[in-house]
């Protein structure tokens, strides 16, 4: 049986997505009122797809674990979102936004659906301006535009610093909408807990109501899960607290394959780690590389001297500065992609010239931009970026230069998908950052926005259509089917197990001992014998969290502890996955980079002959070995050459 | 400079809506002044746990202070004692060795406690599903260029729209009144040629949900204004005023 089929419209990469649309079916009106969505995840995806289904007359329920959509982490995306207009007339058009992201994700994304994705961009923008999102304008009433890491062109609109939020709160305006319509339903502080499969169909969710803890049996022709990444894996991560790979989890062990976990982005520019109490890492956007520079002391006497806190980063004059990203790349300069700058910045900490109490940060300067364009330009461009760092770190990044290094911020990798966005599940979709698609093994800065909204607005609303074409004749069930009695049964009983288990260690112990593992070993260089290392040490903290751990209070009512248990459990076995595949992929690649697999300068070095694949896991049961499938990657438009960005 | 301090916590316990809830005293040891105010209540809870207890439950999500999810009334203020920040952007450093903190749920009849810290605020989403969006469905709309907006116009939109929902205002106001929150949507939306077009029937939409839902009255006391974490100007709740007076004349 071939289980792999990214169903790729057939004619040129331009014509794919109308040809598509062409001919894809279509449900009338009078049916889709009989047809009913479940959308799980309120963040731009989510958020984007429910309202557009419940705009077109279909019935939705939408989840979520917070208060309130509005919460959903896409709200913290800082920088902006790429699209296509070229309004700066600089050369950019739809096949350069293509070509930039297939060769941003180091050539592992699929090319037609990156071309869909930048076609769609243009669109985007025109849908956000229309629901009253205050992107940033010129004095003549025109959109503004600024630079991002990757590209020579300018194409990222932004609303200051906040431009997921207001992008965010557009699509929650939209969703708000329909709820009052009634189109769509709202369940708000609810989790998903398993996914109902009947007949080789999704057909429905079992949730959990975080407030009074009972389950619920929710029927649907069709589940879309749009639930963000698994960066917190690592504990520490630019993520929110309560962002989650559990739900994709689920969806993977009903058979959904989970493609590229060992694709995680380590975004170069986050406030450093200061101690062991802390509980997450703050991101620096990418937009400050714009006009800060980014430097290290040249001299190991200086650095040294800054680590004892006996000389300030301003007494270091410009002649002893390593301004080491526009040195060993003058092209792209500071502006190199993430992967590239974090390395980079890595590779200067561990020879020593690192900086702060830790040795591990670099500076990010903003002395020559201030004296350049002056402070009150710099504080219209990120002054809410300035106000952040100053609150966490008491120092003034107008005097002195901010301290940043890499951290954990995205997952490329997540549940497969083909080009209408469907997983291996029939019936059961995945978009925005929980899908594999477009990003490849690095994604470019301002494009997680972009792609969260294309699969929501102008993607899932074509293909969701021509699945359920087929489905008007199904009618609803009850939830009373023994498929939904025992999905529900077994979510009973892990929650169950879980509050038996009543062990000594805390939930948070093991999730950091995870995290430090997963970053000693599965962070930002990768060996083979590290990895094995790794997978050791991730089977023997789950062995120990099943005997160990102590999650106080009950089943009844708000049970906080018992979330963050349940939602470890899966962070375990995702770590493992994620080590097992970075162990099986004997390349570097963008953000997966592996040690044995490096250029004489240290560059990543890609295997294409053996690797140019995404790499599929099935699961096959509880402690055995998942199945590698591939999909093999088509490159036709786009020439397979090392990257660079000199 | 980092230091260490001891302190002793009076924080509020409820175990869920119906139950009455009550103060009870921790003490925590050796708090870092760097770490964050919800890192103190993390190494609270951590301790709690070993000690068998229920930890103290508390919304937080993103912890930079955009999710609008985390809350606390803290020595009687929203969001402690500094400025222009949410709870999760306030570091220990703000309070001295020794001193005892007083952490609250919003008290407020529009956000019913439902756990300890953690407050309801459904509210909020009820009122902006009232009218506050702009009534475009997806695709058929045009460019994004096709109108201009003077950069002033769209500058203050954004400043209106940078409201994060976390209820602050309501907690800060004498009255309960939600009128920061509502004229911010009201005047972002206002403010853009996108929103004018239904921007009577939102004004008056919007302020009958607030008012059915038990939100207060407005007395301009301001307190809202000097707590609003993103600094939401309370010249937003004259221009929706005159919004309202507006759509209501047209009548």
């Amino acid at each position: 049986m071939v289980k792999i089929d990214a169903k790729i419209p057939e004619g040129p990469l331009a014509q794919k997505w109308t040809k598509y649309k062409a001919n894809q079916k279509l449900v009338n009106p009078a049916n889709k009122r009989k047809l009913d969505i479940i959308v799980v995840g309120t963040g731009l995806a989510g958020a984007s797809a429910a309202a557009s289904f419940g705009e077109m007359g279909f019935n939705v329920k939408i989840f979520t674990i917070q208060d309130s959509p509005r919460r959903a982490h896409s709200i913290a995306a800082q920088g902006g979102i790429n699209a296509a207009k070229n309004y700066p007339n600089d050369g950019d058009s739809v096949h350069r936004l293509f070509t930039d992201t297939v060769k941003g994700g180091d050539y592992r994304a699929r090319e037609a659906n990156v071309y869909r994705l930048a076609e769609v961009s243009n669109s985007i923008i025109d849908q956000c301006v229309a629901q009253g999102v205050p992107f940033a304008r010129e004095y003549g009433g025109l959109l503004d535009n600024r630079s991002f890491g990757g590209a020579q062109v300018s194409r990222t609109f932004y609303a200051k610093g906040q431009t997921g939020q207001q992008l965010l709160l557009g699509a929650y305006q939209a969703l708000m909408r329909q709820v009052e319509m009634k189109t769509v339903k709202l369940y708000t502080r609810n989790e998903l807990v398993d996914i109902v499969i009947v007949d080789g169909k999704a057909r429905g969710i079992i949730s959990r109501d975080l407030v009074t803890g009972e389950f619920q049996r929710h029927f649907a022709h069709a589940v879309v899960l749009a639930t963000g990444g698994y960066g917190n894996t690592f504990f520490l991560s630019t993520n929110a607290m309560g962002s989650n790979g559990s739900a994709a989890w689920q969806a993977y062990k009903k058979g959904a394959m989970f493609a590229n976990p060992c694709f995680a982005q380590i975004h170069p520019t986050c406030i450093p780690v200061h101690g062991e109490f802390q509980s997450k890492l703050t991101l620096m956007s990418e937009s400050l590389r714009n006009d800060g520079r980014i430097w290290v002391p040249a001299k190991k006497e200086d650095a040294e001297a800054i680590r004892a806190g006996k000389l300030k980063p301003t007494q270091i004059a410009e002649d002893d500065r390593d301004y080491f990203l526009e040195r060993r790349y003058p092209a792209f300069g500071n502006l190199v992609p993430r992967d590239v700058a974090s390395r980079a910045a890595k590779e200067r900490c561990d020879a020593g010239y690192g900086v702060g109490a830790t040795g591990l940060a670099v500076y990010l300067d903003f002395k020559s931009s201030i004296e350049r364009l002056g402070e009150d330009v710099i504080r219209a461009r990120y002054g809410n970026l300035f106000q952040m760092y100053e609150k966490i770190v008491d120092d003034n990044p107008y005097k002195t230069p901010m301290m940043i290094y890499p951290a954990i911020h995205y997952t490329m990798g997540g549940i497969w998908v083909d080009y209408e966005l469907q997983t291996t599940v029939p019936g059961l979709f995945c978009a925005g950052e929980a899908n594999f698609s477009d990003h490849g093994a690095n994604r470019l800065g301002a494009s997680a926005l972009m792609q969260g909204l294309a699969d929501g607005y102008f993607v899932l609303p074509y293909t969701v259509q021509n699945y359920l074409a087929d489905d008007i004749r199904t009618p609803r069930m009850t939830g009373n089917e023994k498929e939904f009695v025992e999905a529900e049964q077994s979510a009973k009983d892990r929650f169950t197990k879980l509050l038996n288990v009543k062990g000594n260690r805390s939930v948070d112990s093991f999730h950091k001992e995870l995290g430090l593992t997963m970053w000693d070993f599965v962070g930002m260089a990768r060996n083979s014998e590290g990895l094995k290392q790794a997978i050791e040490k991730i089977r023997a903290i789950k062995k120990e969290f099943w005997s160990n751990v102590k999650v106080t209070g009950d089943a009844e009512g708000m049970n906080i502890e018992l979330e963050k248990a349940n939602r470890l459990a899966d962070f375990i076995e995702i770590g493992e996955l994620m080590a097992i595949d970075a162990l099986h992929r004997e390349e570097s690649c963008g953000g997966h980079f592996r040690e044995e697999f490096q250029t004489e300068e240290g560059e990543a070095k890609r295997q294409d002959d053996k690797f140019a694949y995404v790499g599929c896991w099935e699961y096959k049961g509880e402690n055995q070995e998942p199945e590698l499938h591939k999909e093999e990657l088509q490159f036709v438009d786009v020439k397979l050459i090392q990257r660079n960005y000199k | 400079m980092e230091n260490y301090i001891n302190l002793t916590l009076k924080v509020w316990r409820q175990k869920n809506a119906r139950e009455k809830g009550r103060f009870e005293t921790y003490q925590v040891k050796n708090i870092s002044t760097d770490s964050s105010f919800l890192e103190m209540l993390d190494i609270l809870n951590e301790q709690l746990i070993n000690e068998g207890q229920e930890p103290v439950a508390f919304d937080h999500d993103c912890r930079e202070g955009i999710c609008g999810m985390c809350s606390l009334y803290i020595n009687g203020r929203p969001h402690g004692p500094d400025d222009d920040i949410t709870t999760c952007q306030l570091h220990m450093r703000k309070f001295k060795n020794g001193e005892t903190i007083w952490i609250e749920p919003w008290r407020s009849a529009g956000f019913p406690v439902i756990k300890d810290l953690i407050v309801n605020r459904t509210a909020f989403d009820q009122i902006i599903a009232a009218g506050g969006y702009v009534s475009v469905n997806t695709g058929g709309v045009p460019d994004a260029n096709a109108i201009p907006i003077p950069k002033d116009d769209a500058d203050e939109a954004m400043d209106a729209a940078s409201c994060i929902g976390c209820g602050a205002c309501v907690a800060a106001c004498k009255n309960g009144s939600a009128m920061l929150f509502v004229s911010a949507k009201v005047s972002q939306l206002a403010l853009l040629p996108q929103g004018r077009v239904e921007a009577a029937r939102r004004a008056k939409n919007m302020v009958a949900k607030m008012d059915e839902l038990g939100f207060g009255n407005c007395t301009n006391t301001g307190a809202c204004e000097v707590e609003c974490p993103k600094g939401i100007s309370v010249a937003n709740i004259a221009r929706l005023n005159r919004e309202f007076l507006k759509a209501k004349l047209q009548d």
